[in-house]
């Protein structure tokens, strides 16, 4: 099992999580450029976080057009399962494999903080660890974290289950307090519909190991592998 | 305009006037920005050795040995100038100035620190200058991903219309992949990378050796460099693909004074020269003069020596990176620098000149009249307001408004996050570090060797409640003008404070750089003498580190250290108009004694949370730490003979809070060190008592004051 870690220019969380997939977890993973555009060696992909051209034009457009993209769609058509974090969920809405789109924070700076998580949907590759209802603590860290769709996308995400995660305080109830960022209903992270691509806002490499404050985050990647050997 | 007397000194040592593009890059090299002039005889003062210390300063950053495979890269910085004109643009590239200097060392940059000063937050500039120099060091440092993991925000008078923004950086690098500027062979060429050269920055390194001027915010604005922190990202990453490759033999990075300043300092330092092809470097502007192609700042860009055969290697890594490169330089015998330009000599001249002929000099420096400690203010009226009042000061109360804006997460090393004593960082395992940085100004103001003493001191108190032994110290010296005999005085007494206290503790000073002429003619004020540091030290075990807030109910409250009657240059003081009332803060003499003895009792696993007492004083330090249990405190074998008011807000040094479970284990380890049991943890009341007097604060109280600055920022 291999997994791409896609950096493109102004990527900056690539080697953290190079450092939990192989580290952490003995994982087969590799760092690809953007230039290089075939991924069929790979059998699932992280896009990471960071500022891909600097946030240039709208966080996430640029890098959506490059043809780098192209390979991950193909990735995507044949079922292989794609995490996109932070900057890389802006990239997967940007290139139209989720849907909805992460504005500006309705407290418009920088937000770099520990937030508490609900898991809404454990029927997904990247959440059969959990407990449908667990609490998890994850830290975001963005700009352009409020996500927005129209009100019948919205319920299209309910109905289909495709909301997984979502801003709650300690005891799990999602309200306007727990909202870090003006998200729709507190949307931290949607799957699509065919459920192999995720996108999260919040970043769980950084908590993957308990010296850094929770270790709640390797579940995921951690479920992301469990499906992958299913697959093999 | 070079000054007459150097002019006089170049003339002589070349045999002929030097023409006006060489008068330039005197003027830029010899400023007092690039060449310490005023400066180096008291910087020589430090004792920059140490067993740890690999290279000390000279180079664009000193490196420190961590073990056996790593090595630490620390820099400091100022921006302060250009900060003022164009706060966010002037704050974003002093940060990536210094992310540069560590990165030219063959280091990938880990972590940044940010002592800030501001004028007080009560009119809009001051409050304009504030959000945007946050702004512009989120903005930058988030996107290049290097946390700003520990920093500090002091606000007073004199820093209206003069903000301070310094930047602390530190790298880690394999040993075997550290570079420096020092050119190591004739006919190896320059190659030029990153940005496109532009008329930005200006004769920056001339511009910071000037009082500021109200004119300066728009006359001075061709000076201010714009950053681009995208552009620096992909440097990092081009720069050190490059020497992991092994095409790079030395390298610096394009800072003050731009292509002459890297050029001529990395041919200096090998005892080569250099012949520039001035032609070849890619402008991004047309009809740029070679004079302003020599000098401009324009940011992210740095330097590298590579070997002939490397040339195009290395062009290629660039490319991977979409970043501009070319050959502008070849290294020669001749000890000469050498500049062509569209088929002429621009400018030839001895390149030791340039780099080291600037004379240094001491200036003379006059003590105050002697100065009268003033009388005592009248006890409080009512003392739990004045305690809320002081709790609640921008310069004590919480400043997440400020970290929360900078991603302290990224590169997933920060064990320790920003808000507490220190920040720590896992380096190896769980071995890590932890680092300081900061200095009390108003403790300078009335006294500058004990504040430049305190500096030192306060900081590594900052490093032993988490565990932390100090290793190496990188300062930023923020002064006034020193053709002032007074300025001048204060510069030297801190700078022979921080030396002092620094080989006390047996830390050496291995880098750092000088601020002068940090003035306000807006104003007609000098910013109070700043000598900022930045602290980083070793630890074996990120894992086990108390926290800086009560977290167990029921435990002992032990007090470490002496409180004196020191309110002079307080929180307090400051707060009531007794600005230069008051004893300064000393540090007493068995100060490492008391380090030792907190660290041992932090390390020793028996400790839950332990504070160091500073700004604001004992009860600024308790209500810290009273952020989600309560504690029930007597104070009546605190200070002797002082009154309440004393006790409470005394900024006496080598002071900490500690909370055990444990007490009589602890106190064996304190036992040859000042200490007190205060009082016990518990409930969901802060209350403490002295004499007759009592103050009771509930938790919502505390919470509400420390976030004064949040409030004023979002409301």
């Amino acid at each position: 099992m291999r997994i791409a870690i896609i950096q493109f220019g102004g990527t900056n969380c690539d080697r953290d999580v190079l450092h939990v997939l192989k580290n952490v977890m003995n994982v087969d993973a590799e760092l690809v450029w953007f230039k290089d555009k075939n991924l069929d060696c790979f059998d699932g992909a992280v896009i990471p976080g960071g500022f891909s051209y600097g946030d240039y034009l709208r966080a996430g457009a640029i890098a959506a057009r490059t043809p780098i993209m192209d390979s991950v769609r193909k990735m995507v058509s044949e079922g292989k399962p794609v995490i996109g974090i932070c900057n890389g969920f802006q990239v997967l809405t940007e290139s139209g494999l989720l849907d909805g789109a992460l504005a500006t924070n309705s407290y418009p700076k920088f937000l770099c903080k520990w937030t508490h998580l609900r898991v809404d949907n454990t029927d997904t590759p990247f959440t059969s660890r959990f407990e449908k209802g667990d609490v998890i603590q994850i830290p975001i860290a963005h700009k352009e974290g409020n996500f927005y769709a129209d009100q019948s996308a919205i319920s299209d995400l309910n109905k289909n289950n495709q909301v997984v995660f979502r801003y709650v305080d300690e005891d799990g109830t999602a309200d306007d307090e727990s909202n870090p960022n003006g998200s729709k209903e507190n949307i931290a992270g949607i799957i699509n519909s065919s459920r192999n691509v995720i996108g999260l806002m919040p970043h769980p490499e950084r908590a993957s190991e308990k010296v850094l404050g929770s270790d709640d985050g390797l579940k995921i990647f951690q479920s992301m592998v469990d499906y992958i050997q299913t697959l093999q | 305009m070079l000054p007459e007397n150097d002019l006089k000194i170049i003339t002589e040592e070349m045999g002929r006037k030097p023409n006006l593009v060489e008068q330039g890059c005197f003027l830029n090299l010899w400023s007092e920005h690039c060449s310490y002039r005023s400066s180096a005889p008291l910087l020589k003062t430090f004792t920059s050795t140490g067993e740890r210390v690999v290279i000390g300063p000279g180079d664009d950053a000193a490196i420190i040995q961590f073990d056996d495979e790593w090595v630490l890269a620390l820099g400091m910085e100022s921006h302060n100038h250009p900060s003022y004109v164009d706060p966010y643009n002037g704050a974003a590239t002093g940060l990536g100035g210094i992310v540069r200097d560590i990165l030219s060392m063959g280091a990938r940059p880990i972590a940044l620190m940010d002592p800030l000063y501001f004028g007080p937050l009560n009119n809009s500039k001051n409050l304009y200058l504030f959000e945007h120099i946050i702004e512009g060091i989120a903005g930058y440092g988030n996107c290049i991903g290097v946390p700003v993991v520990r920093g500090e925000a002091f606000f007073d008078d004199s820093y209206s219309g003069n903000p301070l923004v310094n930047v602390v950086c530190i790298g880690l690098a394999r040993k075997e992949y550290l570079i420096t500027a020092k050119a190591e062979k004739a006919a190896n060429k320059l190659v030029l990378m990153g940005a496109t050269t532009g008329r930005d920055g200006l004769g920056g390194a001339s511009f910071a050796s000037r009082d500021l001027s109200e004119e300066a915010e728009s006359e001075e604005r061709p000076s201010i460099q714009i950053g681009d922190p995208f552009t620096e990202k992909l440097l990092i990453e081009a720069t050190l693909e490059g020497i992991d490759k092994g095409y790079v033999k030395s390298c610096r990075d394009l800072g003050a004074a731009g292509i002459v300043g890297a050029s001529s300092e990395m041919a200096s330092k090998g005892n080569l020269g250099a012949y520039m092809y001035l032609d070849n470097v890619m402008l991004r502007e047309s009809g740029m003069k070679p004079f302003e192609i020599l000098i401009a700042e324009s940011q992210e860009r740095i330097l590298l020596e590579v070997e002939p055969e490397n040339v195009d290697y290395m062009l290629d890594v660039a490319e991977k990176y979409e970043l501009s490169a070319s050959v502008i330089g070849e290294l020669k015998n001749d000890q000469k620098y050498t500049a062509e330009f569209d088929d002429e000599i621009v400018a030839d001249m001895p390149v030791k000149l340039l780099t080291e002929g600037c004379p240094t000099f001491e200036r003379p420096s006059t003590p105050p009249s002697s100065q009268n400690i003033g009388a005592k203010p009248e006890f409080p009226y009512d003392l739990k307001t004045t305690v809320i009042d002081v709790v609640s000061s921008y310069n004590t109360t919480s400043k997440n408004w400020i970290y929360s804006q900078y991603d302290h997460e990224v590169q997933i090393r920060t064990a320790v996050k920003p808000g507490d004593d220190s920040g720590v960082l896992r380096i190896s395992g769980n071995r890590g570090l932890v680092v300081s940085c900061g200095c009390n100004p108003r403790h300078t103001l009335l006294d500058p060797y004990k504040g430049g003493r305190g500096t030192v001191f306060e900081n590594a108190m900052n490093l032993a409640v988490k565990g932390g032994k100090a290793i190496a110290m990188v300062d930023c010296l923020n002064f006034g003008n020193p053709e002032k005999s007074d300025i001048y005085w204060q510069f030297k007494q801190a700078i022979l404070g921080l030396g002092d206290c620094a080989r006390e503790l047996s830390i050496p000073v291995v880098g750092g750089n000088v601020s002068l002429y940090n003035e306000s003619e807006e104003r007609g004020t000098a910013i109070a003498p700043t000598p900022s540091i930045g602290l980083i030290g070793i630890t074996d075990d990120v894992a086990q580190v108390p926290t800086s807030y009560f977290v167990n109910e029921g435990e002992t409250i032990i007090l470490v250290g002496k409180t004196h009657d020191e309110l002079g240059g307080s929180e307090y003081y400051n707060r009531i108009g007794y600005r230069i009332h008051g004893n300064t803060p000393d540090v007493p003499d068995n100060a490492e004694s008391i380090l030792d003895g907190v660290r041992k009792a932090v390390i020793s696993s028996k400790v839950s949370s332990a504070h160091d007492v500073s700004q604001g004083g004992l009860v600024v330090a308790l209500c810290e730490m009273c952020d989600k249990i309560g504690a029930e405190v007597n104070l009546n074998s605190v200070g002797a003979g002082l009154r309440t008011d004393e006790i409470l807000f005394s900024e006496s040094h080598a002071r900490a809070i500690i909370s055990t479970s444990e007490p009589v284990y602890v106190r064996q380890m304190l036992a040859d060190i000042p200490h007190a049991i205060i009082g016990s943890t518990g409930g969901q009341l802060l209350d403490i008592t002295h004499d007759d007097q009592e103050i009771v604060l509930t938790l919502d109280e505390i919470s509400n004051a420390r976030s004064s600055l949040k409030r004023l920022m979002t409301e």
